[in-house]
This record gives C-alpha cells, structure tokens and sequence, in this order.
C-alpha cells in the first residue's frame, strides 16, 4: 500500500515540485485517524470501566481471599464470601465439557472440509456450519432448558440431572463453539501448500496418512489457534449459561449438578439492578475483571499462533 | 518430515479399510452438528405452533405482532411482542447510524492510509483483533459503566442499547470493510492518480463504489450478530416487558431477545410457547438478514 505522506504530498505520486500542501486531504486523514481511534478508546473504556470498581471491590475483599477463597456470596449481608473461585471452577467445568465435544468435532468437520468434500459437497455443508454459527446463542439455550435437559439426558440417557445443569449447557455450548473451531483450522488445513500432499502421495501414502501425517502436523500451529479461540469463546458465553446452568454457585466437578459461571453472576447481577457503592456491584466489575484477563490472554496466544502459521507458507 | 515419511507404507486391504472407516468417522462429526442443527429447528418450530396453555391460542400468531407482553400467567393468551420488535427496529437502527461512518472510515485509513511500520497503526490493528474476541458480556459492562452511568449517563435507554450494541459488532464491520478495499486492484487507484486525482479523490469516486458490495455485506453480517445479542442489553437495562412503543432514542425499551428470555426465565409453560413463537421471529429476521447478505455478495460483486 502506498507509504504514509510526511511533507503533505500527495502519496503514491513523486514530488515534481508543484506539491502544494493541501489542507482537505490533510483534515480528511486525520478524521479517518479519528474514527480508527475509536476501537482503541473502546478497549481503554472498557479496562478503565472494570478496573475503578474492582479496585473498590478489592479494597475491602482483598485480593488473596478474592483469589483463592472458596466461598462466593457477596449478597451475604451477614457474613459475605468474597472468594471468585466457585466462579471460575463452574465456567472451566462447562466450558471442559463444551470444548471436549466441539474439539474432536470441529477438528473432524475441517479435515473432511478441506481433505475430503468435493466442491459441490464443500458449498453446500460450508452455509449450514455458518447458519449454526449465526443462531443467537439465547436461542441454544433454550434448546438445552427445554429438550435437551429433560428429553435427551433426563428421558433418553436416563440421567439423574438437575432442571439446571451443567451438562447439559456445556454439550449445547459445544455446538456453539464447533464452528468458530472447523473454520479457523479448515482455513488453517487449506493453506498447507499442495506440493506436501503430492509429495507424500507419491512416496505411497494413502490419503489417511496424508491427512493425518503431513497435513495435520503442518497445520498444527493454526489448529491450535482454533482451539484457543473456542476455549476463549466458552468461557465469555453468556446466554446459554444464564438460561440452562442455574445460579448456585458450585465449587466441583459434577456435571449433574447446577454451576454458576462468571458471566452468570454478572448478567444475573445486573438484572436485579443493583445501586453504585453496593458491594455486589462492585463484586460484577470484578469478576468482570477476571474473565477480561482470562479471554485476554487467550486471545493472545490465539492471534499468535495464527500469525506463526501465516508466517511458514505464505 | 523424515520421521513421517519411513512410517508411510505401501497400502494394503487393511490400511485402506481403516482409510474407509476414518473417512466415515469424519463424516460423522458433520453429521452430528448438522443432526443437531435440525433437532433444534424441529424444536422450536413445534414448542412455536404449540397452543399457549388452556388459552386454545396458537402461540405463533398475528397477536404476537399487534399485542404488547404480559408476564402474568392469566394473560398469556394476549401476549405479544409489539415494543420488543419496535425496540428491536430501533436498537439497529441506532446502531447502523453509528457503524456504518466508524466502520468505513477505519477501514480506509488503515488500508489506504496507514503505515504499517509505525507502532500506533499496529496497535490500532492488533486492538481491533482483540476487541472482536472479548465476551458480549464484557461490552455490557462498558455500557453500563460508560453510556448507561458514568461520564455519558444516558440512562436505561435506546440510546445506550444502541450504542453498546455498535462497540460490540464494530470490529467484524471493520474487518469486512478492509477485505472489501483490499479487493480492489492498486492499478484503479494508479490510473486515478496518473489523471491527477488526488489520493481522497481516489478513494471516494473509485476504491468506495467498488467496495459497496462487500461493505454493504459486512454491515448485514455485523447487524445480524447484534440483533441476537441478549447479555449486553442485560447490562445496560432494558425493560424485562415494556407495554409501550419507544418514540425516541432517549426512552426506555425492550427488544426481542430480552422479550424471549423473559420469558424463557418465567416457570409456565405458556410462556415457554410464547418464547419459542419469539425465537421464530427472531430467526426469520435473521434468515432473511443473511439472505440479503448473500444475495448482495452475488450480484454486485465486482471481478477484476
């Protein structure tokens, strides 16, 4: 692309000595600067916004029994418990059972995807993995409160589930997050370079052994990518958790049973309208907090595995 | 590859039986998402057509369009989700105004304008990469600490629905829009410079028309994701059931998924009809949303 002006010529174009500054241009390109900004001051607002509450929060919780603690009621006028760790063991248990699922799944879907389906099959499976991804994720949790939870596992598996469980949202999320996982790595699979396939076809390989000994490891640092931004998905998903996983908090690993996660409490604290100053408002910034940092550095490690994989063939 | 390429041995009756079975394995894993897929729709489609408790009301009707909600039991034969979709209709409305200027204007200076070597341009680039992967929830909280209360304090209003709803889906108008000015060949921009144009000339009369389609596109896309979105708007407050149509960006509101949670959250069956019938709704928008979409990427898009 064209190199950024620095005397006000017109870029692209060799100064021939008439170059006039032209002062519309000038004011143009600072608005369109303007606009771009306004993504970075999202990101600001946001850190800026979770950090003065969680740090009130943390002034009178403390950050080691936030932490570490193991007993979360921050309602409790009497004797609140201020520890996020209920929280976070109920979000990774759901979100254990969700990517478990879409991980062997998704991976499946994008090998077939990019290895196997011809065109015709590729152009009409590829709309419906993006119609499951379009379907609003209130709409999965409905599914999971009311068919999949009492029909599937309560009637078919005969399951000894609660009404809300931890289950039954995990197995639904799965199905969200399924599609974030074929495309990034089927996108990750395509772009391992012909030439490896043919190499290997001709050593004799079947198309098993290609796909699974040359093009899998190839791929590896984009499939991992997808992984991450599944998990990372998981963990920040709201509806289906609020809707189909109930509100107790639960510090275990029984699936069975009712789990509250981080986006749980927070949506759930909100509705009730909480006033500034109560301890349970701030409690919402600062588990916000917490899952900010944790989908964070996911995302991170996400967008550098990707970069790795660009990087090696192209 | 050494390692890799002396495990490869010529195939037998065997390995192409297990190529068999893997090949079939995989279909599977499609088959089971896409099983899924259509379990779901059968479930909402039949819970919608249900009649809604004793009422003899079938729960996907014209009241759904004409009546407001309820949440006493006793009523649901009269519920309906007149100033949820109105709300709704404003909540992208609202929203559009804002991503559509923002949304375009990033995407040109970072594809027409930036230099990519200069820290500030990454930083706004490797922002946008992470603002597209934090939780909706996350959004609601800036919304509710920034918009709803705090430095802008609009209050449980559109406005600020709205608002929360265009820093959400952004980054994906953002990203759809550099694709589509990264489509149009730099030899466009040259001819236009070579006749004298200036660079913002350029843009405007040639690098724009020509990235409409895949803008317009990206827009769909960005609004079709906001319209489903529940935990923001939860954030910022909107009305659990309002019985009134908002006028302005400066009421109160409800919209369509608060409406069908709502409902899905009361323990009556009725309402759990009803909350399907509004899911229909709120798919078919969707379908007819992504329709557009596609029908747009198909006949405006420009080869070169």
């Amino acid at each position: 692309m064209e190199a950024a002006t620095s005397a006000g010529a017109t870029p692209g174009v060799p100064a021939l000595g008439v170059a006039r500054r032209r002062r519309g241009e000038q004011l143009i390109r600072a608005l369109l600067f303007l606009a771009a900004l306004v993504s970075v001051l999202t990101t600001l607002g946001i850190v800026a916004s979770l950090l003065f509450e969680t740090i009130n929060f943390l002034n009178h919780a403390g950050v080691f029994n936030f932490l570490t603690g193991t007993d979360w009621s921050p309602q409790d006028r009497s004797d609140p418990g201020y520890g996020v760790l209920p929280l976070v063991s109920g979000t990774l248990l759901i979100t254990g059972i969700a990517i478990s699922l879409a991980i062997p799944l998704g991976l499946g879907a994008a090998i077939y995807l990019s290895e196997y389906a011809k065109p015709r099959t590729r152009r009409i499976i590829k709309p419906i993995l993006e119609v499951l991804a379009g379907i609003p994720t209130i709409v999965f949790g409905y599914f999971a409160l009311t068919y999949f939870t009492p029909v599937v596992l309560k009637d078919l598996i005969g399951l000894e589930v609660q009404p809300f469980n931890a289950l039954s949202a995990g197995i639904i999320m799965a199905f969200m997050v399924l599609p974030t996982i074929a495309s990034v790595s089927e996108d990750a699979l395509s772009a391992v370079p012909q030439s490896l396939r043919e190499g290997a076809y001709g050593l004799g390989a079947s198309k098993l052994q290609v796909s699974l000994r040359v093009v899998f490891p190839a791929a590896l640092s984009g499939i991992v990518a997808s992984m991450v931004l599944g998990a990372s998905r998981a963990i920040g998903e709201t509806m289906i958790v609020l809707i189909a996983a109930g509100l107790v908090p639960y510090l275990g690993v029984d699936p069975t049973k009712s789990a509250e996660t981080m986006t749980t409490y927070i949506a759930n604290t909100a509705k009730g309208d909480v006033s500034v100053g109560d301890p349970q408002y701030e409690a919402l910034f600062a588990v916000g907090t917490t899952l900010f940092v944790m989908t964070l550095l996911l995302n991170m490690i996400a967008i550098r595995f990707v970069r790795r994989y660009r990087q090696v063939y192209e | 590859m050494a390692a890799q390429q002396s495990a490869i041995q010529p195939a037998s009756g065997r390995s192409k039986a297990k190529g068999g079975l893997f090949r079939l394995a995989l279909m599977a894993c499609l088959g089971i998402s896409i099983a899924l897929l259509g379990l779901l729709f059968v479930d909402v489609f039949r819970d919608a057509f249900s009649t809604v408790g004793d009422t003899g009301r079938r729960a996907l009707d014209g009241k759904l369009f004409t009546e407001f909600s309820t949440t006493q039991p006793g009523k649901a034969g009269d519920a309906g989700l007149q100033s949820a979709i109105t709300g709704t209709v404003w909540l992208m409305v609202i929203c559009a105004v804002f991503i559509v200027p923002v949304g375009v204007a990033t995407a040109i200076y970072l594809e027409e304008y930036a230099d990519g070597e200069r820290w500030w341009n990454r930083l706004i680039e490797v922002n946008i990469q992470n603002l597209a992967a934090v939780p909706s929830v996350v959004y609601g909280i800036l919304g509710l600490a920034f918009i709803v209360r705090g430095p802008l304090s609009l209050g449980n209003v559109l406005l600020a629905g709205g608002l929360t709803l265009a820093l959400l889906v952004l980054p994906v108008v953002i990203i759809a829009g550099r694709e589509a000015i990264r489509a149009v060949p730099p030899s466009i921009r040259e001819g236009s410079m070579a006749l004298g144009a200036t660079q913002w000339q350029t843009i405007w009369r040639q690098v724009l028309p020509a990235s409409v389609p895949g803008m317009a596109t990206g827009v769909i896309l960005a609004l079709s994701r906001a319209i489903g979105e529940t935990a923001p708007l939860i954030l910022v407050g909107a009305a659990a059931f309002a019985a009134f149509n908002p006028g302005s960006p400066f009421d109160d509101f409800t919209a369509l998924p608060i409406q069908i949670y709502t409902w899905i959250s009361l323990p009556q069956p009725e309402f759990k009809a009803l909350a399907a019938a509004g899911i229909v709704v709120l798919l078919a928008i969707l379908i007819a949303m992504n329709g557009i979409a596609i029908w747009l990427r198909n006949r405006y898009e420009q080869k070169w």
